[in-house]
């Protein structure tokens, strides 16, 4: 496609890095769009005993799987690592310590192979991965949905953030994983209340949170707290609630703000895709939610492959990738940035982006 | 640790909430630690969000379960919003709270009783109580004169009983 003009073009090979938080994972991306590897360490059977995922658990995991996983993704691309042409890695946001392991082991590449290094923002990844399945068209619509990510993005052009609404409390995934919690399903709860939601006859009603009219915000701690009302108060009468039921009006009062304030961002800003990133993408019900009123708005719904939701490195490299053609390049004192401002991260020619620093602020 | 005498606060609502938020942010010095804790939906993050607000942090401050802690600029303060309910003690060991807690913020720890050994000596611990029709009970107990002098002031202020 590129190479119209005769030129046999060497292949771009990016390694990507990602450790944002619970997972270790490595992949090698060619010309931005190809996966020639992405490897990822799910350390999810580590973590059911706690009921939760244990970052610091992922932490101390990260540093002895780094290298392995590293030596693995580059085996699995059949390249050499003279072969490569650049380094990405996950700078933000996330959890300082385990965002370390992975920018300390891309320095440390980057440095000894001379190549250069990128700082990627997790959420950009998220959004791009959907580069990896298809072309994107602008301007075009982002719904992040992950554990600890509840975004509505615009993306003007390629690389050019804007939020336009946020999480005001609990991500949507963790509202998921402590409603699951009080039912008494295992970690992670997310898909066992999409199946019994999905099964169930019935719904108890539970509350919507839409906030002011306008608002493409979201908040699911009401949600949560009035499920774990419900729930005491069946007890405190000796009943128990059927978790079928509780599962159902919990999933529907989540994926009916969700779709919602989705499909009114799109029509607002005039997207032409909407595209569902994050882990939470995974549910059924919002899939299929969604699905059906993308196909009523006529907005061309973008999914990622499962393995591509959830946190990898594949995704990184995609995004990176941006960066790498525009030559935006980190210095080897790059720090971890735990708070890192994803439209602050827009590549530094795109349209809409005044002054970062002042956005930077909805961090 | 000698055991301090314990104040009460009720709130009916979240501007009560913000009534007890305010009064303890103005208080707030570098090194500060609240230690909060409660039932899943007592209100902790909602309180973090009215103690955040009082301390001038114009971001959006949500949960920080997923990532443990996140970090915020005040007007004049650095704050540091932790959630360890996903963490044992051991693992927390790992993560050098030590730096935030005796840093040049003020940090607020949900779900701190899970890491009993690990916060500092001196400290404010508030346990948010839900009672009937989502009224909450917020019962503080200061650990060391700092705090103990927080909780005299706010009972003259008429705040705290």
């Amino acid at each position: 496609m590129e190479n119209e003009q005769g030129l046999r073009k060497q292949p771009v090979y990016l390694l990507a890095i990602e450790t944002s938080c619970d997972e270790t994972s490595v992949a090698v991306i060619e010309d931005g769009t190809v996966i020639r590897s992405n490897v990822v360490s799910s350390q999810i059977e580590t973590h059911k005993r706690f009921g939760g995922v244990v970052p610091e658990v992922a932490s101390r995991k990260h540093v002895e799987t780094m290298t392995r996983i590293i030596e693995e993704a580059v085996e699995q691309a059949g390249v050499q690592l003279t072969d490569l042409s650049a380094i990405a890695v996950t700078q933000g946001p996330g959890l300082v310590g385990a965002l370390l392991i992975g920018v300390v082991a891309a320095k440390a590449l980057a440095m000894t192979l001379g190549l250069p290094l990128i700082g990627v923002h997790h959420i950009a990844g998220h959004i791009y991965a959907n580069k990896l399945v298809q072309p994107l068209d602008y301007p075009l619509l982002a719904l992040v949905v992950s554990g600890g990510h509840t975004e509505i993005v615009s993306v003007e052009r390629e690389g050019s953030f804007r939020i336009l609404g946020q999480t005001r409390d609990d991500a949507v995934g963790e509202a998921y994983d402590k409603v699951a919690r009080a039912l008494g399903l295992p970690y992670p709860g997310g898909p066992h209340i999409d199946r019994l939601a999905r099964e169930a006859e019935e719904a108890i009603p539970l509350p919507r949170a839409w906030l002011e009219p306008e608002s493409y915000d979201f908040s699911f701690s009401g949600l949560k707290s009035a499920v774990l009302a419900a729930l005491n108060q069946a007890r405190m009468k000796g009943r128990e609630l059927d978790p079928g039921a509780v599962a159902r009006g919990f999933q529907e009062s989540v994926v009916e703000v969700l779709v919602e304030k989705a499909v009114r961002a799109a029509r607002a800003t005039g997207a032409k895709q909407l595209l569902l990133a994050g882990g939470v993408a995974a549910n059924r019900g919002l899939r299929d939610a969604l699905a059906e009123r993308c196909a009523a708005e006529g907005v061309p719904l973008l999914v990622p492959p499962l393995s591509l939701c959830t946190d990898n490195a594949a995704m990184i490299g995609a995004a990176g990738y941006l960066k790498y053609r525009n030559g935006e390049y980190e210095t080897l004192s790059m720090t971890a940035s735990p708070t890192l401002s994803l439209e602050a991260w827009s590549l530094a020619d795109s349209a809409g982006r005044t002054d970062g620093d002042a956005e930077s602020e909805r961090a | 640790m000698e055991n301090a005498r314990a104040y009460r606060f009720s709130s009916r609502n979240e501007a009560e909430t913000g009534r007890l938020a305010g009064a303890l942010a103005q208080h707030a010095d570098p090194g500060s630690v609240l230690a909060l804790d409660g039932d899943l939906g007592a209100g902790k993050t909602t309180f973090s969000q009215s103690f955040a607000r009082a301390l001038g942090v114009r971001a959006v401050v949500n949960s920080p379960t997923f990532t443990i802690i996140k970090e915020y600029e005040g007007s004049e303060l650095p704050f540091y919003h932790m959630d360890v309910y996903r963490l044992s003690q051991e693992e927390a060991d790992e993560l050098g709270l030590d730096e935030y807690f005796y840093g040049s913020g003020v940090t607020v720890v949900e779900w701190a009783s899970l890491i009993p050994d690990l916060l500092p000596a001196e400290r404010l611990t508030i346990y948010i109580e839900t009672g009937a029709d989502g009224e909450r009970q917020f019962c503080l107990t200061p650990s060391g004169e700092r705090y103990e002098r927080w909780c005299i002031g706010l009972r003259e202020n008429g705040v705290l009983a």
